[in-house]
């Protein structure tokens, strides 16, 4: 009975021991030590740094799906993988503005719609004052109540500016080109065309996946006005009357613009018209799939981590024969010997995985620094939680054959050992 | 003091040990009978590949009979699993190393507390018995020196402290002296002689006539065998003759 009782506190103090040993052993051998745990501290340093850079990822992606409505459907022009189509080149894929006339009439489904265009960026001047590299995108009154922006100061654009010289810009850029607080009724340049500014609205961070720094600005102007600046890129944004008939919104869409693209039933479509939701499920589909192939790299890394701590416990225990023989002599049953070399590869892998915690998190800085799209990179604590068990297991699994041999060591030969 | 009167500590019966290398078969001892009691201060000598080491390696239970049964405080060791064989080592039996086995990173404190922290009762009460320990030897002010601060002899004084902070039954002591110059070897082989008066039993392999000479019970070993057992007087320019006598009788 007491051998049961004191058995648990017996476990406890060799732990604390080899806790206490592990550490000085490592302190005594720093540099190796920390060569060693190299593999782990890179590790989970990627493994943090990717599973940050995802969430942060879906963070911006919800944001931007929340300004929109979840039944918002987005229409754009898209190069089929087979067929007759997948050989044209993009300026014949791209829509021309008539094709996606008459939607509202043969859509019932459809509660809004709006054509929507970019022609690239430009240099908007007023008086000495200039701001190179601004977006200029086309839209039609109804992209008010769908994209939901809040208008600051001013109007929205309605129908009756269809052909008119009218722009709403951003606050920042009002700012930065100097224009007055109020500044309705102003003009500005717009590469060779002037505008005259109706609303102020609040700009929205970019999505900005091909680049585009944080200072990038946006200036809204008529659909039609775009056709002042070449050939803009056109799309259409949707929204369907409700939740519920959102599917029949995007099959009436596709219909219709099958039927205007005179696209044949066996053909592939030359667009896509998706639904915020769908695309939100593929962009989940898309991050488990990075997830899981970067979890496997990492993985890997983990792996080959766990082959460098076997091999230096190998090393250690090789030259501490003669104290393990020496343990075993004043009283160090088997259980002992491998508890103190087990606890000494799991926190090898721990110290590794706090240290790759650190850079991870230095990584995920310097990420989140790089591109606006994942300056919403953060750590999730579950990572935190993972990465830790990871180098744990590794630690006890790489750890295992070590402490074994050690632990079986005869101790009449380990203190004969030169 | 004569044995009769005094405890049996370790009673050896027919212990023979064999071991196989490749298809040989090595009889390192070969049927040995040996008692000692509580309070001996034993020699064990021969040349090397005598069973010597085999012996000492048997008594501090690190090493187990092929046949025969050792009893050590009345228990039958021979069957005893091994973790228990590891408890009786670290209650009851003290090692004294030729090469000291200090641990270079530790102080000579942490090496003298080694052995309590495997102990069930002593590990609370480690410091305290390990200082103790210490100043036993001599070394109360060399507490937190470590192995390569302190000099030979003193090295081989914390061990022996090591080896007596468990209060053993017996002080094994393999070649106590074989790394240390005859002058520090002497004040080593006083320690001991101290600690006897104090009534520790002490069993000590050695082949130097002149450590031999402190012992009171001198075996010399051959061929895995106990050739002779001799209880020699305090005196010490007898000790030395029968000890020569002796000599001359195995060549």
């Amino acid at each position: 009975m007491r051998t049961l009782l004191l058995a648990p506190v017996i476990f406890l103090r060799l732990l604390y021991q080899s806790v206490y040993l592990a550490l000085t052993q490592i302190w005594a051998n720093k540099t190796r030590s920390i060569l060693t745990t190299l593999g782990i501290v890179i590790g989970v340093a990627s493994v943090i740094a990717v599973i940050a850079s995802l969430a942060g990822l879906k963070a911006k992606v919800l944001s931007q799906v929340e300004t929109f409505g979840s039944n918002t459907i987005i229409i754009q022009p898209r190069r089929p993988d087979k067929g007759r189509y997948s050989h044209l080149p993009w300026w014949q894929i791209r829509f021309k503005p008539e094709e996606l006339e008459g939607v509202m009439e043969h859509c019932p489904s459809v509660g809004r719609f709006t054509r929507a265009s970019g022609v690239g960026q430009e240099t908007i001047r007023y008086g000495e004052k200039s701001v190179r590299n601004v977006n200029i995108n086309g839209i039609e009154p109804a992209w008010h109540d769908i994209e939901n922006r809040p208008i600051v100061l001013g109007r929205k654009i309605s129908i009756i500016d269809d052909s008119r010289p009218v722009c709403l810009i951003g606050p920042e850029l009002r700012d930065k080109l100097g224009l007055d607080k109020d500044c309705i009724g102003q003009s500005i340049r717009i590469g060779h065309n002037t505008f005259r500014v109706v609303g102020v609205i609040e700009q929205r961070p970019e999505m900005g996946f091909g680049g585009g720094g944080k200072e990038s600005y946006e200036v809204i102007i008529p659909f039609e006005m775009t056709f002042k600046f070449g050939d803009p890129w056109i799309w259409a944004l949707a929204e369907s009357k409700s939740t519920d008939v959102l599917e029949e919104a995007v099959a009436e869409m596709r219909f219709f613009l099958r039927r205007t693209r005179h696209i044949e039933p066996w053909e592939m479509e030359t667009f896509k018209v998706e639904s915020l939701k769908s695309a939100l499920k593929t962009f989940n589909e898309i991050a488990l799939v990075v997830t899981l192939v970067a979890g496997g790299v990492v993985g890997i890394s983990l792996l080959v981590g766990g082959v460098g701590i076997m091999n230096i416990m190998l090393v250690s225990i090789s030259e501490r024969t003669r104290e393990i023989g020496l343990r075993k002599a004043v009283g160090a049953k088997k259980s002992a010997i491998l508890t103190q070399f087990l606890v000494e590869s799991v926190i090898l892998c721990f110290i590794g995985g706090i240290f790759g915690l650190g850079f991870g998190k230095l990584l995920t800085m310097i990420i989140s620094g790089i591109n606006p799209v994942l300056e919403k990179t953060y750590i999730p604590g579950w990572a935190i939680v993972l990465s830790f068990a990871f180098a744990g297991s590794v630690g006890l699994f790489f750890g295992m054959f070590p402490a074994i041999k050690a632990a079986r060591l005869d101790p009449i030969e380990a203190l004969r050992h030169e | 003091m004569t044995e009769q009167n005094s405890r049996l500590i370790i009673r050896l019966e027919k212990v023979m040990r064999i071991y196989k290398v490749g298809v040989e078969h090595i009889h390192a001892l070969n049927g040995i009978d040996l008692q000692i009691h509580e309070n001996e201060y034993v020699a064990v000598m021969g040349a090397s590949g005598s069973g010597k080491s085999t012996l000492m390696n048997m008594i501090g239970c690190l090493d187990r009979a092929t046949s025969g049964h050792y009893e050590l405080d009345g228990e039958d060791t021979t069957k005893m699993s091994e973790s228990a064989l590891a408890r009786v080592r670290n209650e009851r039996i003290g090692f004294v190393f030729q090469s000291f086995e200090l641990l270079g990173q530790l102080t000579a404190l942490k090496n003298v507390e080694m052995p309590l922290i495997y102990s069930r009762d002593g590990w609370l009460s480690r410091r305290k018995r390990a200082e103790k320990s210490l100043e036993r030897v001599g070394l109360a002010g060399r507490v937190k020196h470590k192995p390569n601060q302190l000099s030979g002899g003193e090295k081989q004084r914390v061990a022996i402290a090591r080896a007596m902070v468990c209060n053993p039954s017996i002080l094994l002591a393999d070649e106590p002296t074989g790394n240390l110059d005859s002058k520090i070897s002497e004040s080593i082989m006083e320690l001991f002689d101290e600690l006897h008066r104090q009534g520790q039993t002490i069993i000590m392999v050695t082949h130097e006539e002149d450590v031999a000479r402190h012992a009171q019970r001198i075996i010399r070993m051959a061929d895995g065998l106990i050739q002779s057992d001799l209880h020699v007087e305090k005196d010490k320019s007898k000790n030395s003759v029968i000890i020569k006598n002796q000599q001359e009788e195995i060549s």
